[in-house]
């Protein structure tokens, strides 16, 4: 496997990463995070789209019969970068003139897009955030039964799983999250946020500078969230955590200043230890593009139902530096689609065999997806059958 | 049931509850004016003060009046004198004698426009008592130039005459009533506002805030019509006007050195850091004059002083109170640097020049603090809105944790002092529980609040805080017969 794409677990410290403490504003806490050494060979920008709805041609032209992904894009993020090192400047998100076609007006417009993450510039790339992770997460095993077994629909064998649909809610419907975000205090030097509600990660966000961070801040906004984490948000209250000075300890200033500095040491590896779901998990990454020394890529965490799963995209310097990380949390229902899927790919799409390895019985299994939502996989016999017994 | 107290100790208790009621109210008092704050709405703000106003006047209305004297701000001096004429005069004669004297000094200690809209204000609340009455007919006659009150706020004048039933010259009520009906005044302002209405000519004779309505109905020209009105402009109408101006192309003359400190404080912040460079002279003279004004009720002589002041990113404010605590902070930087010899400021986020600061970044209060107490600090003065989040409570340890074990005898005094109001805390919210908190509006009030800081410690008695109001109520009610009020320096 390629050493750029990410495949242990995320070491913050290893990756030029750090976390500060956290700032709780109702019921999202938001933990800062700054990079050690800031070089401006990469830069992020936000190109915002109009659109209330955007159609992505995953392969082939853009009006061209082929796979589309369909969603609402508030805004795209522009990359460039430099190959050999020489900073570069974040000017020109919003003044590229072409990318892809609008049709329509007003409130009904629709957004032509052309690929997920699409070249403009031989050093700029645009890609669409967290719907690039997202779109990996819906093509998992879409192409649907590779053998074309008796039990499956006949649906199910002539277009897979399409449409595959999952259900996301905007940044603006966490309660709290707007409130939030207006009132943290960034840092100086700032380059990421861990967003916490109720104290579950929600998401991680980093950019290669504090400037891209300071003009991106409030697009976490426009980002979507799972439903589980719109549901904490509803019932979040303040959260309270605190670290004490030990006072026994202390017998001069110098001590205060050791024991200061403690307080921070141990803020950050609390923070560590509530984002464990994302970073203690050694992620699945699948390269997407090869920008110079940097690598775009998107991850799935190891879809173990007991725990929280993440997706995410990231770019990631040759020398391991993590410069671009965007996540989203997936619901419980979400990881079980997920999961199913991955099992019944791995046994050949065989029913028997993966109910075996999952210790159910072949009916048991059917109901199992049918709850998840791909009833329309089975044939209409196999499916009567499963609901009888 | 709780177990019998003597007598005594029940009376302690009395006096211990309402010494720290009548501080809670002072301290809010001094600092909130019901605008959003950066971590707290209007609607919340306006409920909590009100509610410590309604308290304080139920149960302690000597003290509710002296409050007048501690030095609150403009706002909360209007909201108590208008209280206090809503309950009606006690009926204990020395105690009548004393609030209506209180009552009649802070009144003119408020700017005309707060003032009268405070009088007109009783008419909607339905307050027309005796001693309103004579309150606001005692005020309209002590006004320096009548003609000019009458002119520049003849809405509200009119709305008090009615409604205290002042007599008036047959000229001034006709003015007031009906201005249009007079074919000429022999009152030349009066005459000036008629005419205006007609001729262009005689705009330059009004206030500003009267010509610029009438101005806009002639259709005069924006640049030509500010030319023209300058001579007229008051020392805050210039400050005021200083960017629309010189948007117009007009350049308007304006006294910095004797705006007062929190004021001029405020207008260097709203100018970009380059302009601030190129007129890095002015503006530095600017801030010694204001803070030598300022700094004349304090002095710390050869201490080592030391200031620890939050620019952090809540400092910038709200849209209605727009860097006002970043202004605090950076006239108390001023002031403090003006009373000692021996001064040194610890910012938020490191700066060597004062006069470039904005609000940026997150509250890392600790890391300051502790550099003024590895200075050597004998006095230190903390500028901060309470809310610490880097790390959180990381001062607040600091501090008890240095009384606790390396100051136990409070060698170094500490203050913490709070431009903004909690509205959650009905308080200027606390750091920690070792260091006294006090609100402060404008840096010009930090010697007053300085002084109020040993009640807000919680360790002197109610005779100490009443004979400090009593002490203060006499000075202002000498301030008020003596001295002229205050018109036209509004801070």
């Amino acid at each position: 496997m390629s050493p750029f794409l990410l495949s242990d677990r995320i070491d913050l410290a290893a990756r030029g990463l750090s976390l500060a403490p956290s700032q709780v504003l109702g019921g999202v806490r938001l933990v800062p995070v700054l990079r050690r050494e800031v070089r401006a060979d990469l830069r992020l920008g936000k190109r915002s789209y109009g659109e209330d709805r955007a159609v992505v041609s995953l392969d082939g032209e853009l009006c061209a019969s082929g796979i589309k992904y369909v969603s609402f894009v508030p805004h795209g993020l522009v990359v460039s970068w430099s190959d050999d090192g020489s900073p570069v400047a974040a000017w020109g998100a919003e003044l590229h003139a072409k990318d892809g076609r609008r049709l329509g007006k007003g409130p009904g417009a629709v957004r032509l897009a052309h690929r997920m993450a699409r070249r403009e510039d031989p050093h700029q790339l645009r890609f669409l955030p967290l719907h690039l992770a997202m779109e990996g997460f819906l093509a998992l095993h879409f192409g649907g039964p590779e053998v074309a077994w008796p039990e499956y629909s006949r649906q199910a064998l002539r277009r897979g799983l399409s449409p595959r649909v999952e259900h996301a809610y905007a940044g603006a419907a966490v309660t709290g999250l707007d409130d939030a975000l207006r009132l943290f205090e960034i840092h100086e030097g700032q380059v990421g946020v861990l967003v916490f509600v109720a104290d579950a990660l929600a998401s991680a966000f980093v950019v290669p500078t504090p400037e891209d961070y300071r003009a991106l801040h409030r697009s976490l906004l426009e980002d979507f969230y799972g439903e589980l984490i719109v549901q904490y948000g509803y019932y979040a209250g303040a959260s309270s955590a605190e670290a004490r000075i030990d006072e026994r300890s202390v017998s001069s200033l110098a001590d205060l200043r050791g024991a200061l500095d403690m307080m921070r040491a141990d803020w950050a590896s609390f923070h560590e230890g509530m984002a464990a779901g994302l970073l203690d998990k050694p992620p699945r990454a699948e390269p997407i593009y090869k920008a110079g020394p940097f690598h775009l890529q998107r991850f799935v965490t190891d879809l173990d139902l007991a725990s929280e799963n993440h997706i995410g995209e990231a770019i990631v310097r040759e020398d391991g530096t993590l410069e671009y990380l965007k996540t989203f949390r997936l619901s419980a229902a979400q990881s079980r689609r997920a999961f199913l899927l991955s099992r019944l790919a791995e046994h050949g799409w065989e029913l028997e065999q993966t109910a075996g390895a999952l210790a159910c019985t072949k009916d048991e299994l059917v109901r199992r997806f049918v709850d998840a939502g791909f009833g329309y996989l089975f044939a209409p016999a196999v499916l009567a059958a499963a609901q009888r017994r | 049931m709780t177990p019998a107290h003597s007598p005594s100790t029940s009376r302690e208790t009395a006096e211990r509850v309402a010494r720290e009621d009548v501080v809670t109210f002072v301290n809010a008092a001094f600092v909130c004016t019901g605008q959003r704050e950066f971590y707290g709405d209007t609607h919340r703000q306006a409920v909590s003060i009100r509610f410590l106003h309604a308290y304080v006047l139920g149960n302690y209305r000597r003290l509710y009046a002296r409050s007048l004297a501690a030095g609150l701000n403009d706002w909360n001096k209007a909201i108590v004198i208008a209280n206090l004429l809503a309950a009606g005069a006690p009926s204990d004669g020395s105690e009548r004698a004393e609030e209506g004297e209180l009552l009649f000094s802070a009144l003119r200690s408020l700017p005309p426009p707060r003032a009268l809209r405070l009088l007109a204000g009783l008419r909607a609340d339905g307050v027309n008592n005796r001693r309103a009455r004579a309150v606001a007919r005692r005020y309209l006659a002590s006004r320096p130039d009548p003609a000019e009150a009458a002119v520049k706020y003849r809405a509200k004048v009119r709305t008090i005459v009615r409604h205290a039933h002042v007599a008036l010259s047959e000229e001034s009520a006709t003015f007031l009533l009906a201005p249009m009906s007079m074919r000429k005044f022999a009152t030349p302002l009066f005459e000036s506002f008629r005419a205006a209405h007609f001729a262009k000519e005689a705009l330059y004779e009004l206030p500003f805030t009267i010509a610029e309505g009438l101005a806009a109905k002639h259709g005069v020209r924006r640049e030509e019509f500010l030319r023209r009105i300058e001579r007229r402009l008051t020392a805050e109408e210039r400050r005021r006007l200083q960017k629309s101006a010189a948007a117009a192309g007009v350049e308007i003359d304006f006294d910095l050195a004797g705006a007062p400190l929190t004021k001029l404080a405020l207008y260097v912040l709203s100018l970009p850091i380059a302009q601030r460079e190129a007129k890095r002279v002015e503006l530095t003279r600017a801030f010694e004059r204001a803070a030598e004004r300022a700094a004349s009720g304090l002095d710390l002589g050869a201490r080592r002083v030391a200031a620890v002041l939050d620019r952090s990113h809540s400092t910038s404010g709200t849209i209605e109170k727009r860097r006002r605590p970043l202004a605090v902070a950076l006239g108390v930087h001023h002031v403090l640097g003006r009373a000692s010899t021996t001064y040194r400021a610890f910012w938020t986020h490191e700066t060597q020049d004062a006069l470039l600061v904005s609000a940026r970044g997150q509250t890392r209060l600790a890391e300051p603090l502790l550099g003024a107490l590895e200075w050597g600090a004998d006095e230190i003065v903390i500028v901060s809105d309470g809310f610490e989040n880097d790390p959180p409570a990381g001062a607040a340890e600091l501090l008890r944790v240095f009384r606790a074990r390396l100051d136990p005898g409070r060698r170094v005094s500490i203050v913490h002092v709070n431009p903004v109001f909690d509205a959650e805390s009905l308080a200027p919210k606390a750091l920690s529980d070792v260091v006294p908190t006090v609100g402060l509006r404008a840096a010009e009030d930090l010697a007053t609040v300085l002084g109020f800081a040993r009640f807000a410690d919680g360790a002197a008695r109610l005779e100490d805080l009443e004979s400090y109001l009593t002490a203060r109520a006499a000075v202002l009610v000498r301030a008020a017969v003596s001295g002229p009020s205050r018109h036209g320096i509004d801070r």
